[in-house]
């Protein structure tokens, strides 16, 4: 395998475990909102990750 | 040509490894037999069973917008990859329930149970997941329970709700008792368990206030901690005053559980319960691989015979015969109602194209099913006598050791004083006797596979991260369930007088709060203080709550189908909940009729009583026998109540169903309309 592959393959578990850890999250929110909502500044970091929360644990997330 | 040749080999194989799991009469066999038997199967469901489902029974359309695509709003509506989603939604549905299950069914010996789990999985849990994740996705998202009153009506709709509340009351205590029991004097599980909670702390504070949102840097600080709380509990174990103040009784660790409950609840999630929730999931998918791994490495001998003498009913795990119990007690892994509320949940809001239902759906129950296997193997590679001594009340074999091993070794199971001091020696606990509720022998066997596959030496180590980890996702659930028990009691409160209704209104957060955890928490200290274990009368009532609530799941499925004018494939989810009624039904009968006491509960209150009139019972028995009487006969009411709530919503399915057949007005398809995939395409472009 050549080391370009390689790296690329890298990268992609990479972003993987990163969209699994929900780490991706809050760069997806920014390319939405620079795409749906230009002009208005978007929710800082920590904004974001306090209504993801609150969004995520008002429903049934978890099982037994 | 060659693909055809390939699925016919699979199914030779595994038509080859199930027969030979189930005329296999020796000593021992190895688990091989089972992994390969269970891939079989799995595959050949997937490959053919789910796709047919998806294609002709759902009539799956990759060309239709999912919401994620019509309504991505970057937050919770977001086109995401199908393995990430696979991922989140394996993470959701996957809870202690598949590992405590089996281990309890293991009673019935390694062959019902396994059978009931891959033939409910493929046919029954796998459908009934992803025709729910299926509909809900038409449906924007939309809850079971909204579901149900949408397509069948109000009824449906009220039954839904008040089944969800009750299974997650009963479900809430039993899993808290299945922790008490996990960790009564045991100084170094209770101290392993209480520092997950500072720690889980810990990681909120960095992931809210030092490094917002980066879920992986906290999760490997945290799991870094977490496993040094396990090493840290050794140390707690071997220091004399330490050791006294974490030896509890169960009633103080009832209290404590109870107490914390309370508080995870009304805490903002931040805090506590979303930090612990993501080491509980790293530490969830890592286990289960590594288990995986084990398994397959160190090729384990089943000790368990294929079949016990107690399918007819005197286990002394819980008691029952083999019909309806095996298909009671193994609810998650083979078929859970549960998995309708998530799947009708967070998930339906993720995913990017309908086709990837079938991969999400069916494939994550897959996955679940398989780690119920791989829990019953780690249940029956013991020794069998071993097995019981652990999993037996005091209240059936005995109270003292001496009495215990020969009770259990009359039965055929041969088990000695020494070999369970030995053990318990080597696990790093003071005692391996009457530790009921299925996390200890799981533990034992999870250590004694990892220890001999990753090192011998460590096997106290392994006993207690096995315990941790059933502790820490227990606990999750725990908060997870009473705040969504506290959700929906404000809901309904809050058509009785408004400001109830607030979700955020401090007095109302309270008392909602107060309410669920006194629901839960008198069911676990009844548990605790029963001599026969508590779990032997809180498993089965879970069982028949989750089985009722994917009788609901089933019923809104099937009605919809023949809605919707497919009443030739309407057998597809209306066989499992035939199978499922008649489950549910007889186990309620058995429970609350059966003049067995270890079987009927009112059975089981008369002779209590008999026995308190006649003074025959010890005080200290005497002293808590009114409070089991009466729970006894709360619990044959609700058994009813249950089954009675499954019933109205069949006969409401069947209604609705009639009704659409003979062409009569039924509530409206609540589909949202059909957008094509490359119109919400060309438009992001535009934008």
């Amino acid at each position: 395998m050549s080391i370009q592959r390689l790296t690329s393959f890298f990268g992609l578990a990479w972003s993987m475990i990163r969209s699994l850890a929900t780490d991706d999250a809050y760069d997806k929110y920014l390319a939405h909102h620079a795409q749906a909502h230009a002009g208005s500044p978007p929710m800082s970091r920590r904004a974001f990750y306090m209504k993801q929360q609150q969004s995520k644990w008002t429903g049934v997330s978890r099982c037994c | 040509m060659l693909r055809k040749a390939f699925w016919i080999l699979v199914a030779l194989v595994g038509a080859c490894a199930v027969g030979g799991i189930a005329l296999h009469r020796g000593e021992t066999i190895n688990a091989m037999w089972i992994v390969v038997a269970a891939l079989c199967i799995y595959s050949l469901g997937y490959r053919f069973y789910s796709a047919w489902v998806a294609a002709k029974v759902l009539s799956v359309d990759p060309t239709r917008a999912t919401p994620a695509l019509r309504l991505n709003n970057g937050r919770d509506f977001v086109p995401t990859h199908r393995w990430i989603v696979f991922g989140h939604h394996f993470a959701a549905i996957a809870g202690p329930g598949p590992l405590i299950g089996p281990t309890l069914a293991a009673q019935f010996g390694y062959l019902p149970g396994t059978l009931w789990i891959l033939v409910g999985g493929v046919l029954g849990g796998c459908v009934q997941d992803m025709t729910i994740l299926f509909l809900s996705t038409r449906r924007n998202g939309r809850s079971l329970g909204q579901m149900a009153r949408d397509e069948l009506g109000p009824v449906g709709g009220f039954a839904a709700m008040l089944g969800t509340l009750t299974i997650m009351i009963i479900l809430i205590a039993v899993l808290g008792l299945v922790v008490v029991n996990a960790m009564k004097h045991s100084p170094w599980a209770t101290s392993t368990v209480f520092a997950t909670i500072p720690i889980a702390v810990l990681v909120g504070l960095y992931l809210r206030n030092i490094r917002p949102g980066r879920v992986l840097e906290g999760s490997i600080i945290g799991l870094a901690l977490l496993l040094f709380a396990v090493v840290g509990g050794g140390w707690v174990d071997s220091h004399p005053a330490l050791r006294e103040l974490f030896n509890l009784q169960g009633k103080p660790l009832a209290w404590f559980v109870i107490g914390y409950g309370f508080i995870a609840a009304v805490l903002p999630v931040w805090l506590l319960l979303a930090p612990r929730d993501y080491l509980s999931t790293f530490l969830k998918l890592g286990t289960v691989l590594l288990l995986a791994l084990a398994v397959i490495l160190m090729r384990p001998e089943i000790h368990m015979p294929a079949v016990t003498q107690f399918i007819d009913g005197s286990g002394p795990i819980f008691g029952g015969s083999l019909f309806p119990f095996v298909f009671i007690t193994i609810a998650c892994g083979a078929i859970s109602g549960f998995h309708a509320l998530v799947s009708s949940g967070t998930t339906p809001k993720l995913i990017g194209n309908e086709g990837d239902v079938r991969l999400i759906g069916y494939g994550s129950m897959m996955l679940e099913s398989g780690v119920a296997v791989m829990a019953m193997i780690a249940a029956t590679l013991l020794q069998p006598g071993v097995y019981f001594a652990i999993n037996s009340a005091p209240g059936i074999v005995g109270a003292s050791a001496e009495a215990a091993v020969a009770t259990i070794t009359s039965w055929g199971f041969p088990v000695t004083v020494d070999q369970m001091a030995f053990l318990a020696k080597e696990m790093g606990e003071s005692t391996l006797f009457a530790r009921t509720g299925g996390a200890p022998s799981l533990a034992v066997g999870m250590a004694s596979i990892f220890s001999s596959a990753f090192g011998e030496s460590m096997l106290a180590i392994w006993y207690h991260f096995a315990i941790m980890f059933e502790a820490v996702f227990i606990l999750t659930t725990l908060d997870a369930g009473t705040r969504v028990g506290r959700f929906m009691l404000q809901d309904a409160l809050g058509h009785v007088w408004k400001p109830m209704g607030e979700t955020s209104w401090y007095p109302s957060v309270l008392i909602t709060s107060a309410l669920v955890v006194a629901g839960w928490g008198y069911f676990l200290y009844i548990g605790v203080v029963d001599p026969n274990g508590g779990i032997n009368i809180l498993w089965p009532l879970f069982g028949i709550a989750n089985q009722l609530l994917a009788g609901i799941a089933l019923s809104v499925a099937t009605g919809i189908l023949i809605k919707q004018g497919k009443l030739r494939y309407s057998w597809v989810t209306g066989v499992p909940l035939a199978w499922l009624a008649i489950v549910t039904t007889s186990a309620t009968w058995e429970k609350v009729v059966s003049g067995d006491p270890r079987i009927g509960f009112l059975a089981a209150a008369d002779q209590m009583a008999a026995r308190l009139a006649s003074g025959s019972m010890p005080p200290e028995q005497a002293a808590v026998a009114p409070q089991l009487i009466f729970n006894q006969r709360l619990d044959a009411v609700l058994a009813v109540m249950l089954s009675a709530i499954l019933w109205v919503v069949i006969a409401d399915m069947v209604r609705v169903s009639l009704r659409a057949v003979r062409g009569r007005p039924v509530p409206p398809n609540s589909e949202a309309p059909h957008v094509h995939i490359n119109s919400i395409k060309i438009g992001a472009e535009a934008a």
